[in-house]
């Protein structure tokens, strides 16, 4: 084990693919500084900077990926990703199903993603409800260090695309550079165990598709990925202070997701309460919510997720967030407790 | 370029007027994001006054401007009210835009400009004011800001083509300032820009955006070109960018404090070049190449001459420039002032104009983030 921080553990599952696979290389804006432990360890050869030109570089990946290589293409937001949609959703998502499975686009989309410190509704977005709806693709969120390099490892060695999203909050040179961090007169809320953690060494691949019990409780299940999962925690403490015993599973994987594990603590707990960083329509909080229904599993549900165009204000950003209030407050709703002081 | 259309005396210290006034509200906004009063990230202007001054004196009321992600001097330059720009880059309600856009996304109607932070959206978006304007007011322009690293998007491309085919009234003004956010632009950029504007039929030209009586001359030149319907140009204006991407730039620091960059940087490249991995030659090429980035921003960083407002000084001289920067300041401190009270929970000022009327959308959404989310 060694402790790390989040993003230095991402790159550390990169570096352990890198090492492990000739065949891997990254690629995507202003990599060769965001990524300069990589560029020092393993050259220019295997570590480029693009243009800002993100669906020129995502078809690149594509090709990279289909000539042999295993690449992996970072976008650095993955509000960005949206100039790529078109070879993501076109191209990366169909050419295995296309080529009636003969040919596999073994490539890697990495990008941050989330919010939490105060950069507008154009650079927090999450949208991993909307490319985990498309199929051909897998998404993973990790919410710790250990998943972190875990998922990473796991995505490159995959033979699918995997989108690879990792919550700005928890790292740090995200903070510093959209945040500003260094000032001494701004602070964020950053979930510690999240931020930083142990790392198995050598690093062993998180399997993608398997959630995670992060707590476990018998009257309610909080469902969540990614930032959500402490702000869940969080929560899931404050209810026991109300004698609420709430169950934390942290989803790891969007696309596919654990139905399993899912549907077993819907069944026990008969409460759920998916808390998403994504927006309400159309995407996780709907799918799960379906998911139960479809089994016809008797749980109560509710959700937490962002209602509207996330605002800039920090106040009114937090506000918008799937913040433990909120997710206490649909707790109570789930329960039909009646509200407490919070 | 014909040297006549230069302005000269009072024209000159017009436009000084207009990029000190630009200057001091950056400055201004630095100070507040030190102060941490601005959330996120911050890009400023600083080094592009020379480009946005010199084409914004030649337009009108009705002529549309699609900024990017530095979208604050063209707004000053407008005329939007300085105290709302600065309450909405802090992201108070009383903000131009109630706090919702903050410093990238700033919108202002009543003088047709809006920014935005992804990178080229200016490009076509200015195509679709200038086919607005044909419709609407004909004899209008529109003006695209982005910078050289945007003439790498696709999109870019596409409304070189589509204004050239439409023949639309669009003025794509490059800002050329070398860096494609921490990434020098000539390592990823193939061929010169002038040429592939050429290639699409736009008029073009290059201008020193350092100098703003020739940028003015020259945007003036296109521009009447485009009012009378001769189609679009490309105006490609080199400038500097002293505090680098944003303010949290980390090769601007490290070439600033190089000691402190170094005690940064260094614990974790020698453990990663440390580590297995590549080649030797490879890890040496990893260490060179940042090297090198580092130098460039370097030389980039000592031309600290390359100053629009340093420029224009010289030659209306320091009695004249001096006399306009006390009124520009005159303006500008008192805005600050009252925008950091009014941050602190003072009411605004009885003599300020009132808050501009809410947007459908921002109302609606209103009570919701009043009542802290919970549903």
């Amino acid at each position: 084990m060694t402790t790390m921080p989040f993003a230095e553990a991402v790159d550390a599952g990169l570096a352990a693919a890198m090492e492990r696979d000739t065949r891997v290389i990254t690629f995507g804006e202003d990599v060769r500084l965001l990524r300069r432990t990589t560029l020092v360890r393993f050259g220019p050869d295997r570590v480029l900077d693009t243009p800002i030109s993100e669906a020129g570089f995502v078809y690149m990946g594509l090709g990279a990926a289909m000539g042999g290589l295993r690449p992996v293409v970072e976008v650095m937001l993955v509000d960005f990703l949206t100039a790529a949609w078109c070879p993501l959703v076109n191209n990366i998502a169909k050419y295995e199903a296309f080529s009636g499975g003969t040919w596999q686009v073994p490539m890697v989309i990495r990008a941050s993603v989330g919010g939490w410190y105060g950069d507008g509704g154009q650079h927090e977005q999450t949208l991993w409800g909307s490319i985990a709806a498309i199929p051909g693709l897998k998404v993973v969120v990790p919410s710790t260090p250990a998943d972190a390099a875990g998922l990473m490892l796991a995505a490159v060695e995959d033979e699918s695309p995997v989108v690879y999203l990792e919550p700005k909050l928890l790292g740090e040179i995200w903070l510093d550079v959209l945040a500003g961090s260094r000032r001494p007169a701004v602070g964020f809320d950053i979930p510690a165990d999240g931020a930083s953690g142990d790392v198995p060494q050598p690093i062993a691949p998180t399997p993608i598709g398997e959630a995670k019990l992060r707590r476990d409780g018998g009257d309610l299940a909080l469902i969540s990925a990614g930032v959500g999962v402490h702000r869940a925690l969080e929560a899931a403490e404050r209810l026991a202070g109300s004698g609420v015993q709430a169950a934390v599973l942290d989803l790891r994987s969007i696309a596919p997701l654990d139905t399993t594990a899912i549907l077993e603590l819907a069944a026990r707990t008969g409460h759920v309460v998916v808390v998403d960083e994504d927006y309400v329509r159309g995407g996780l909080t709907a799918e799960i919510a379906a998911l139960i229904a479809e089994q016809r599993i008797d749980a109560r549900f509710e959700r937490v997720a962002v209602e509207q165009t996330i605002p800039f204000a920090r106040h009114l950003e937090e506000a918008v967030l799937p913040n433990t209030d909120r997710i206490v407050a649909a707790a109570e709703r789930c329960l039909d407790l009646q509200r407490s002081s919070a | 370029m014909r040297q006549s259309h230069k302005p000269t005396g009072p024209a000159l210290e017009r436009a000084y007027e207009q990029m000190a006034r630009m200057r001091a509200v950056e400055e201004a906004q630095i100070r507040l994001w030190d102060d941490g009063l601005v959330p996120g990230e911050l890009h400023t202007g600083i080094g592009e006054e020379g480009i946005v001054a010199g084409v914004l004196l030649n337009l009108s009321d009705t002529d549309s401007l699609a900024l990017d992600h530095r979208p604050t001097p063209a707004l000053v330059g407008r005329g939007v009210d300085i105290e709302g720009l600065l309450l909405e880059i802090m992201g108070h309600e009383d903000g131009i835009n109630h706090g919702q856009g903050g410093h990238m996304h700033l919108f202002a109607r009543e003088q047709r400009a809006a920014g935005d932070g992804m990178v080229a959206s200016s490009g076509p978006t200015a195509c679709g004011f200038a086919l607005a304007a044909r419709h609407l007011h004909p004899g209008s322009v529109a003006v695209a800001f982005f910078g050289e690293a945007a003439t790498n998007e696709g999109y870019m491309m596409e409304a070189f083509n589509i204004a050239s085919a439409w023949k639309l009234p669009v003025l794509f003004v490059c800002k050329n300032n070398s860096w494609s956010i921490t990434t020098h632009s000539r390592e990823v950029t193939g061929g010169k820009l002038i040429d592939r504007a050429r290639s699409f039929g736009l008029a073009t030209a290059k201008v020193d955006g350092q100098r703003v009586d020739e940028v003015q001359a020259t945007a003036g030149r296109l521009i009447t070109r485009m009012r009378n319907g001769k189609g679009p140009a490309f105006m490609l204006a080199s400038c500097h960018r002293p505090q680098g991407h944003f303010t949290t730039d980390i090769l601007v620091r490290v070439v600033r404090d190089p000691r402190a960059g170094a005690s940064e940087l260094a614990p974790g490249l020698l453990a990663a070049v440390r580590a297995p991995g590549g080649s030797r030659g490879d890890r040496v090429a990893g260490l060179m190449t940042l090297t090198r980035r580092l130098g460039a921003l370097a030389v980039d960083q000592a031309r600290g001459g390359r100053d629009p407002l340093a420029s224009a000084r010289r030659r209306i001289g320091g009695q004249a420039a001096a006399r306009i920067e006390l009124r520009v300041e005159g303006e500008v401190a008192p805005a600050e002032r009252s925008a950091r009270l009014r941050m602190a929970g003072a009411p605004a000022a009885p003599a300020l104009p009132a808050a501009p009327v809410m947007p459908e959308a921002a109302r609606a959404s209103k009570p919701a983030m009043k009542s802290g989310g919970a549903r």
